[in-house]
C-alpha cells in the first residue's frame, strides 16, 4: 500500500514571528508560530515546515525557541529551514525538537555539507531545498525543458541543472527534496508540474512540491500529475481560503491515499 | 510514577519527553543514561533513531544492557523505532549487528524485499496504516488501521505463524512488523511521539499499562 500523501502547511518566520500573514478566525495571535502550528495540528496537517527568514544573524537563536515551543505542544513532524550553514546549526535545531532540517544555499555553495550532515545525523533528517526556475522551453524551440537552481530568493542563477542537482543531492545522502518553483511561487497558478515530475521521476527519495498553489486542484495535481510525495502550501491555508481537511477531502476524492 | 527515557545519545528525545509529559502530567519523567535510574524507574522507554551500531555502542559505553534486560523481565518496557529493532536477534544494518534477542527475528533493509523503482522509496518517510493483529491493552482507544508516522530504512519481516508476539503489521511494498509485544514488553517501528492523537493515545496507554493485570 502506498504511503498517505502528505499535506504540509509552511510558515515563514522572521525573528520569531510568523510573517506573510496568517488570518484564522478564532486565533488570538496570528503572529505566534505556536498558535498557528497548533491550529494546523488540530486540522490534521501531516507535517509543518518553518522557514526562518530572519535576516540578522544575531537573532538566529529565536528560531530555536520557536521550535522548542512548538515541539512541546505539536506532535507531528516538524521541518525547519533557513540559515543552516554548519553541522552545529543542524544539531541545535534537532535538539530543539525539529525532525528534519532543510538545507538550501549551503548545499549549493558546499555540496559536501549534505554528505557530512546526512552521515552524521542520518539521511532521514536532511532535506535539500531546491529553488528552481525554468530557463529553456521545448515548446518554444529549445532542445529540451530545463530548470536551473537559483539562490538569493530566486535572484541569482547558478547555471546548475535542477534535475541533475536533485540526483546529486540524493547521491550525497539527502533524505528528501523540497522543490520550489520560483516561477510559480506566489502566483497561485499551480505547481510547475513538469519540473515536479522531472525531479520526482529522477530521484529515489520523496519529493515535496512547492510554489504556486492557489486552489485545491493544484494540490491534487502536484500528486497525480507532478508525481510528488507531499504538497506544501502557505497562503491558501494561512488566509483560511481552504482548511487542511478540505484539502484532504479533495485529494481523497481524486483517489489519493491521505491520512484522515 | 517514575518513567525513564533511555538516552543513548543518538537522536532527539525532546519530543518523546514532551509527549509523555502531555499524557502523564503527574509522572516523574527522566531522560537518562544512568543504569541506576533505569533500575529504579517504574516504566522504561527505549527510543532510538539513526544507526543501530551507534545505538549498541552507547548501550555498552553506559553499561545499560543489564538494566534494560532486567526491565524487559520485570516492568513495562516500550521500544520505539531502533529501540524496537534492537530487541530482535540480529540486524543487517552496519554490516550486521547482534541484537538483544528479546524477540525472534531479523531486521533487514527494505531493499531486500522490494525495488524502489516500483514506487516504494527508502527510507519510508511518512504516514502508514497499522493493522492491529491482536487485542492488546496498548491498542486501547486506537481504532484499527489508523495512520502512524514511520521513518526507517530497515524493517522486521513477518515471522512464521508460530510467532505470537506480532501486535501490528504495516504494508510498504510487502507486509512487515509495525508492533510487537510479549509479557511486559511492547515496541513499535513508528514514532508515536510524532503520530498526532493516536500516537499520544499509545503513549498514554503505556503510562497506564499493567501487564500483570
Amino acid at each position: 500500500m502506498p504511503l498517505a500523501k502528505r499535506i504540509i502547511p509552511c510558515l515563514d518566520v522572521d525573528d520569531g514571528r510568523v510573517v506573510k500573514g496568517v488570518n484564522f478566525v478564532g486565533i488570538r495571535d496570528a503572529g505566534d508560530p505556536v498558535e498557528v502550528a497548533k491550529r494546523y495540528n488540530q486540522q490534521g496537517a501531516d507535517e509543518i515546515t518553518f522557514l526562518d527568514i530572519t535576516a540578522t544573524s544575531s537573532n538566529r537563536d529565536t528560531i530555536l525557541h520557536v521550535v522548542e515551543d512548538v515541539a512541546s505542544e505539536v506532535f507531528i513532524p516538524l521541518t525547519v529551514g533557513g540559515g543552516v550553514r554548519e553541522l552545529a546549526d543542524v544539531h541545535r535545531l534537532l535538539n530543539a525538537g525539529a525532525d528534519k532540517i532543510a538545507v538550501n544555499s549551503t548545499a549549493v555553495f558546499k555540496p559536501e555539507f549534505v554528505r557530512e550532515a546526512s552521515k552524521h545525523f542520518g539521511s532521514q533528517c536532511i532535506v535539500v531545498a531546491i529553488d528552481a526556475k525554468q530557463t529553456a522551453w521545448a515548446e518554444r524551440g529549445d532542445e529540451a525543458d530545463r530548470w536551473e537552481i537559483f539562490t538569493h530568493g530566486g535572484r541569482k542563477p547558478t547555471g546548475i541543472d535542477a534535475v541533475a542537482w536533485a540526483q546529486k543531492m540524493t547521491d550525497l545522502g539527502a533524505g528528501e527534496i523540497l522543490l520550489t518553483s520560483m516561477d510559480g511561487d506566489g502566483t497561485k497558478a499551480g505547481y510547475d508540474l513538469k519540473l515536479t515530475r522531472a525531479v520526482s521521476e529522477s530521484v529515489s527519495i520523496p519529493v515535496i512540491a512547492s510554489g504556486g498553489v492557489g486552489n485545491l486542484t493544484h494540490l491534487v495535481e502536484g500528486i497525480t500529475l507532478g508525481g510528488a510525495d507531499a504538497v506544501l502550501a502557505a497562503s491558501i491555508f494561512h488566509f483560511g481560503e481552504y482548511t487542511v481537511p478540505e484539502a484532504k477531502a479533495a485529494m481523497r476524492a481524486a483517489g489519493i491515499e491521505v491520512r484522515l | 510514577m517514575h518513567i525513564a527515557i533511555v538516552d543513548l545519545g543518538v537522536g532527539n528525545l525532546r519530543s518523546v519527553h514532551q509527549a509523555l509529559i502531555t499524557v502523564a502530567p503527574d509522572a516523574h519523567i527522566e531522560i537518562t543514561h544512568d543504569p541506576a535510574i533505569v533500575e529504579r524507574a517504574d516504566r522504561v522507554v527505549l527510543p532510538g533513531q539513526g544507526a543501530i551500531e551507534t545505538w549498541f555502542e552507547s548501550l555498552r559505553e553506559y553499561k545499560l544492557e543489564t538494566s534494560i534486560r532486567e526491565a524487559a523481565s520485570q516492568k513495562p518496557l516500550f521500544g520505539i523505532c531502533v529501540g524496537m529493532q534492537a530487541m530482535f536477534d540480529h540486524s543487517d544494518e552496519d554490516g550486521g549487528v547482534a541484537g538483544l534477542g528479546l524477540f525472534t527475528g531479523q531486521v533487514r533493509h527494505f531493499s531486500q524485499f522490494h525495488k524502489t523503482e516500483i514506487g516504494f522509496k527508502v527510507p519510508q518517510m511518512g504516514w502508514n496504516q497499522v493493522k492491529q493483529t491482536q487485542d492488546h491493552p496498548m491498542w486501547q482507544g486506537i481504532a484499527d488501521q489508523r495512520h502512524f508516522y514511520f521513518l526507517h530504512s530497515y524493517c522486521v519481516n513477518v515471522p512464521d505463524s508460530s510467532a505470537n508476539y506480532v501486535q501490528g503489521l504495516a504494508d510498504y511494498g510487502h507486509e512487515y512488523v509495525a508492533a510487537v509485544g510479549a509479557d511486559n514488553v511492547f515496541a513499535v517501528q513508528f514514532h508515536p511521539e510524532k503520530s498526532h492523537d493516536d500516537g499520544l493515545q499509545l503513549l498514554k496507554n503505556f503510562t497506564q499499562w499493567n501487564p500483570r493485570a
